[in-house]
């Protein structure tokens, strides 16, 4: 059956073979067992064809039932080992190409969560999404029937051939050249095909991305009624994947019935041939019928075979994607200081608490150098050279260049400090690099050259997850999760209970918009939250980090679709929550800014304002044109 | 469910047609072969007629030949319907996708709808194209070898009385069970697709969290629950291929057996055996055939029911009610209406909402987080339904106006708006396919967006990118108020569609709107008090209700909710 085969070939086909038979590895003996398998069930299906010959002739043509009986027998039995061998590899195959596939699947995600944001930034989801699906499918497909296809196929032109050289060598050559050139010419018009179907995932990736954007924006479409010339370029694109796949599965499937005419063709020559043979008295009659028997079942696994090989390439170029994803370096994660929480001891020890306690403190192992001078609290020794550094929040950037693409950089050598307890604002326009300097100090990103210093600590000496735990971050595009609102607070911190969710809500207002959805906190959102407004998920947001109760807090425009109102009351709420913990606010919008202790004014990755409100307005520099352009109007 | 999905063929129909007619010659052609064959050895060579031998072997030729013509027919034909039916089934399943309203699509799911779009409709077409073959193949071999078989010998033909009724039971068991197990392994990808989904989108959240851990849990449940639905079902239909041989092997030995015994009496000749034999293994394996075609038509059953799930759902939103009336002024009132999204949810968004807006006014919405602004506004040009009560347009009930020229008179500046790929200049031309480059111009100056294009590298033709990446956010919106202006509207509502420009620029927009359209109705959903002060009329909104309606200095007397946002914005500007 010609089954659609559309693929590159791989690259690099020995490495990846080499990382497959990893996996493999782990059930080698399977595999070998089922290769044991299908020789039984193969070699029963020829040597029945095989036996019928004889058992006509030694038992049937002479009347001897009893013979007969045993030897119906023993084919019966033969063919029940046949019978039995098929279903056990078939069942066995099963088995361990759904093992591969999920520990495949399994390390995939596990590896895609280490890679670093500059990976995200380089690859479109689409395509990160199609090595989980597209890929990983066709090296399923491929293990799940090519591997014993292949192998019964194999078997099966070897045994023919092997049948026919024994009946006659001449003879045979025909046949073989008759296989060579249907060897060529599947060859040939998969490659035609490969051709096409190139052209297809073009076009079918073209009409995915356009129904995608088009599902996701049908407000607008609605808006602006434009579903009229939508449907028109829907139309067209459809239209070009129409042609392109048609062309791909006319070229593929033409592949049977020629290899099937040839085959005939085959039969034909060599019954003329052969039939001359006999005639010269080269050949017997009995003979002949029986090599031609053979001859008539060669084309069927060689077409199998070529048709199992174009898929296992298939699934090796699948897996070879897999695998090149999986080699893709890591985040760079160096540091041995830990987080930790802590009691702080009337007689100024520390001592490091279990759970919660509200204080923490980093935990800093011998040899990493440190310097806490500039904290107000001492660090205090713990036993093995360690050292228990309180966890104050302060922050030094010292000269930090940085560019997300090498050619431009966003900051150009910045330096600043944020006090510890205090809270600090970024202000400035889009592309000032604000949040720039937040995904640095969590190491999203990794500076190019500088150094940022937290608590004295440098953070690449700090253990990425502890440096992000303890800084809470809501940031201005909001995802929420498949699950329940509750779930979604709970997200800050796995273990709160259903209070401690409800009090983290009333802090970020918006216990009064969920206990007014269908199912209050149980309510469940799908799509990323998409009945929501803007508003309101930046509100679960904000919730999702109050609940966290992080020493930092960083609020990268998190309030930017809120009411001032609002806004206001959430600001109450978290000062209250944050009194004496560091906080770091991004804003264009003045308003959210105005209570911070620093403000700083950044333009082209460079802080050109540093002081409070009131300090700024006095120096009547940047932040005072800002801040007066919004009352010209009033 | 199939005869569903073949209605689709259309002009295809012809193509499907031929594909069958090709197959069958083809097969015919290939079943006359070896009865040629059969000449060859029995006449040519036993008798020694070397003639008869190349006319054989040329008649032997021509079969194969035709065949060939007819077997390329085939492919070409078939991949023409199969493709075709895709072709046509995604064009009426997106056309349906258009008329939906958004609780339409809630019930979906965005990204099960595209999945519904994309590999559903290309799993149907595939084993179309590529199962026509064999499905026709297989019972034209079957009926003729059979046929054969029966004139050769009825007796021993009788054995496929068990044989036949034995597979098909077989077949039947495998594929009654494997069909629901299938349904949900799709069920199962779908949630292991939106898990990887959700964690590529949502990247940052889990790692700002340190939430890696927990996902990869999450992952490694639905991961496990996949694993186990596919090997329940692999393993099941991988029993297909043992009953086969078993039933192939079992006839086989009882044709031995009992032509043996008839041999024995003299019933049978032993030539007859082995043609008899032959015509077996052709039958069984046309069997296989078809039994393969089923196993793959199963699996894509399930991808077809999800198609023709999307065909039939009914869109909420039509012209039911609708006349032959258009937009004339743009005045708008608001009669006790009530809203909510989903008709179980227990409390209305929107309750007893009752306003006026005169024609060429324009009216400020303020109101918290969450007071239902955005859905009151939507309500206008029928992006959901009201629930109860009725929204008028120049005193015609909205629903009495046919969506298309109730839409065209609205304009609407979402807030989460959007700009599509395609150059600047394509952007906006959504407002108006055919609209002269003054007429652009024009729209633009309004817009204040101007100031910024002509700064742009390639102006008019920069490339937005998906999404409008490839603009800042102030930039984005003011291009989508343009976009909006260029439609000439009656109406137009901007919802908080000037958040991100800066204040002195939306004054400036303000007053090119106020100077140059003075006829069209303004709505104006903003935070800031500033963007609504100036307005005729300011609503209130606190909760999904109206907490009060007047002018500025009114509400500022008056209303406690507006006090309260004017104090928390005025508090800075007088240090």
């Amino acid at each position: 059956m010609a089954r659609y085969v559309g693929y590159k070939r791989p690259k690099n086909t020995k490495k990846t073979l080499l990382a497959l038979s990893r996996y493999l590895g782990n059930h080698k003996w399977l595999l070998a067992l089922v290769a044991l398998l299908v020789l039984i069930s193969t070699g029963a299906n020829i040597m029945g064809t095989y036996l019928l010959k004889p058992v006509i002739n030694r038992f049937i043509l002479p009347g001897d039932t009893k013979g007969l009986i045993t030897a119906v027998a023993a084919m019966g039995l033969m063919y029940l080992c046949g019978v039995l061998a098929t279903l056990g590899y078939n069942q066995l195959m099963v088995i361990t190409a759904q093992k591969v596939v999920s520990e495949i699947r399994r390390d995939l995600f596990a590896h895609v969560q280490k890679l670093p944001l500059k990976y995200f930034d380089a690859h479109t989801h689409g395509d990160l999404m199609s090595r989980f699906t597209n890929d990983v499918d066709t090296v399923q497909e491929a293990l799940n029937n090519s591997f014993t296809m292949l192998i019964q196929s194999f078997l099966m032109i070897v045994g023919t051939i092997t049948m026919l050289l024994v009946l006659s060598i001449r003879l045979s050559v025909i046949v073989i050249v008759f296989m060579i050139l249907m060897f060529i010419m599947i060859q040939f018009s998969g490659k035609r095909s490969r051709k096409y179907f190139t052209r297809q995932q073009e076009q079918l990736g073209s009409i995915n991305g356009f129904v995608e954007e088009m599902v996701a924006g049908q407000k607008v479409e609605k808006v602006f009624n434009h579903e009229k010339a939508d449907f028109e370029e829907f139309c067209k694109r459809n239209e070009a994947l129409r042609k392109a796949s048609t062309s791909a599965l006319s070229y593929s499937s033409m592949m049977v019935p020629s290899v099937v005419s040839l085959s005939y063709a085959n039969y034909a020559v060599s019954a003329c041939v052969g039939g001359l043979f006999t005639l010269a008295g080269m050949f017997d009659l009995g003979s002949l019928a029986s090599y031609l028997v053979y001859v008539r079942q060669s084309a069927m696994p060689l077409n199998q075979f070529t048709n199992q090989i174009n898929f296992l390439l298939a699934a090796l170029s699948g897996a070879e994607r897999i695998f090149e994803m999986m080699e893709e370096p890591e985040e760079v994660d160096e540091g041995k200081v830990t987080l930790c929480n802590v009691n702080f001891k009337p007689d100024g020890s520390v001592e490091e608490a279990g759970e919660y306690t509200g204080n923490f403190a980093w935990k800093v192992p011998k040899g990493t150098n440190f310097d806490a001078s500039v904290l107000k609290q001492a660090a205090v020794c713990g036993t093995d050279g360690l050292v228990y550094v309180p966890l104050r929040g302060r922050v030094d950037l010292k000269n930090v260049v940085f560019g997300y693409a090498k050619e431009r950089q966003i900051l150009n050598g910045i330096s600043l400090y944020a006090k510890p307890g205090q809270k600090i604002a970024f202000v400035g326009s889009t592309g000032a690099g604000k949040t720039t300097i937040i995904n640095l100090i969590n190491r999203f990103y990794e500076i190019d050259s500088g150094q940022i210093i937290y608590d004295g600590i440098n953070i690449e000496d700090i253990k990425k997850d502890d440096l992000r735990r303890s800084l809470a971050m809501v940031v201005q595009e909001t995802h929420l999760f498949t699950g329940t609102i509750a779930d979604n607070i709970r997200y800050g911190r796995l273990n709160a209970s259903d209070e401690e969710v409800i009090r983290a809500a009333k802090v970020a207002n918006a216990d009064s918009f969920i206990r007014r959805l269908p199912d209050g906190y149980q309510t469940v959102l799908y799509s990323d939250g998409a009945n929501l407004s803007q508003g309101q998920r930046q509100l679960l947001a904000i919730a999702r980090a109050a609940i966290a109760q992080p020493p930092v807090l960083i609020l990268d425009e998190a309030t930017s679709s809120v009411d001032t109102r609002t806004e206001r009351l959430i600001e109450k709420g978290m000062d209250a929550i944050m009194d004496g913990r560091t906080v770091f606010v991004i804003a264009h919008r003045l308003s959210t800014v105005r209570n911070a202790k620093a403000i700083m004014v950044l333009e082209h990755g460079q802080i050109i304002e540093r002081g409070d409100h009131e300090a700024l307005l006095e120096q009547k520099g940047r932040y005072y044109q800002l801040y007066t352009g919004q009352f010209e109007l009033e | 469910m199939v005869k569903r999905i073949f209605s689709f063929l259309h002009q295809y129909k012809k193509y499907a047609i031929l594909a069958v007619i090709c197959v069958v010659a083809e097969s015919v052609f290939e079943l006359i072969i070896p009865l040629i064959m059969a000449d060859i050895v029995d006449k040519g060579v036993a008798t020694g007629d070397r003639e008869m031998i190349f006319l054989k072997g040329g008649q032997m030729l021509i079969c194969a030949a035709l065949a060939l013509v007819f077997g390329i027919g085939s492919a070409r034909f078939s991949a023409l319907a199969g493709q075709g039916l895709g072709a046509e089934l995604r064009k009426e399943e997106y056309r349906r996708l258009q008329a939906f309203s958004f609780s339409n699509i809630d019930n979906f799911r965005v990204s099960s709808l595209v999945t519904r779009l994309t590999s559903d409709i290309t799993n149907v077409q595939n084993s179309i194209s590529t199962g026509m073959r064999p499905a026709c193949r297989g019972p034209v071999m079957l009926v003729i070898a059979t046929g054969v078989a029966f004139t050769l010998n009825a007796q021993l033909a009788l054995v496929f009385l068990v044989a036949l009724p034995l597979l098909a039971f077989l077949l039947f068991e495998i594929i009654s069970h494997v069909r629901p197990l299938y349904t949900r392994m799709q069920g199962a990808i779908d949630m292991v697709n939106r898990i990887i989904q959700e964690n590529l989108t949502a990247v940052r959240v889990v790692k700002a969290c340190v939430r890696g851990d927990y996902e990869r849990e999450k992952f490694d449940k639905v991961n496990e629950d996949l694993v186990d639905i596919s090997r329940k079902s692999f393993r099941l239909s991988a029993l297909n291929m043992p009953a086969m041989q078993f039933v192939m092997y079992g006839t086989i030995l009882a044709i031995l057996w009992f032509g043996g015994r008839l041999i024995g009496t003299g019933e049978m000749q032993v030539g007859e055996l082995t043609g008899f034999l032959s015509y077996v293994l052709q039958i069984l394996k046309s069997l296989m055939m078809i039994s393969n075609v089923f196993m793959m038509m199963t699996r894509s059953l399930a991808s077809a029911s999800r198609i023709v799930e999307v065909i039939d759902e009914k869109p909420e939103i039509t012209d039911e009610d609708a006349g032959d009336i258009s937009v004339e002024r743009g005045e708008i009132e608001f009669s006790h209406v009530y809203f909510k999204y989903k008709k179980e949810a227990a409390e209305y968004v929107l309750s007893d909402i009752s306003f006026h807006i005169g024609a060429g006014e324009t009216v400020g919405i303020i109101g918290q987080t969450g007071s239902a602004k955005s859905t009151l506004v939507q309500l206008i040009p029928r992006l959901y339904d009201v629930t109860e009560g009725t929204i008028f347009i120049d005193g015609h009930p909205v629903k009495e106006y046919p969506l298309e020229h109730l839409r065209d008179a609205i304009a609407m500046v979402l807030q989460k708006n959007t700009l599509f790929s395609g150059s600047l200049l394509e952007n906006l031309r959504w407002g108006k396919e055919d609209a002269t480059m003054e007429e652009i111009e024009e729209v633009c100056q309004i817009a204040c967006a101007d100031e910024f294009i002509g700064r742009l590298d390639h102006g008019y033709d920069t490339e937005m990118g998906q999404g409008g990446v490839n603009v800042s956010g102030g930039q984005k919106q003011r291009l989508c108020i343009a976009r909006a202006l260029l439609k000439k509207p009656k109406v137009l509502i901007l919802d908080d569609s000037t958040s991100a420009v800066d204040t002195a620029t939306e004054g400036r927009i303000r007053q090119m709107m106020a100077n140059k359209l003075p006829q069209m109705t303004k709505i104006i959903i903003a935070q800031r008090i500033s963007s609504v002060r100036h307005a005729d009329k300011i609503i209130v909104l606190d909760d999904g209700k109206v907490s009060g309606i007047g002018t500025h200095d009114k509400l500022l007397e008056n209303n406690e909710i507006y006090q309260e946002i004017y104090e928390s914005q005025k508090e800075g500007a007088q240090l």
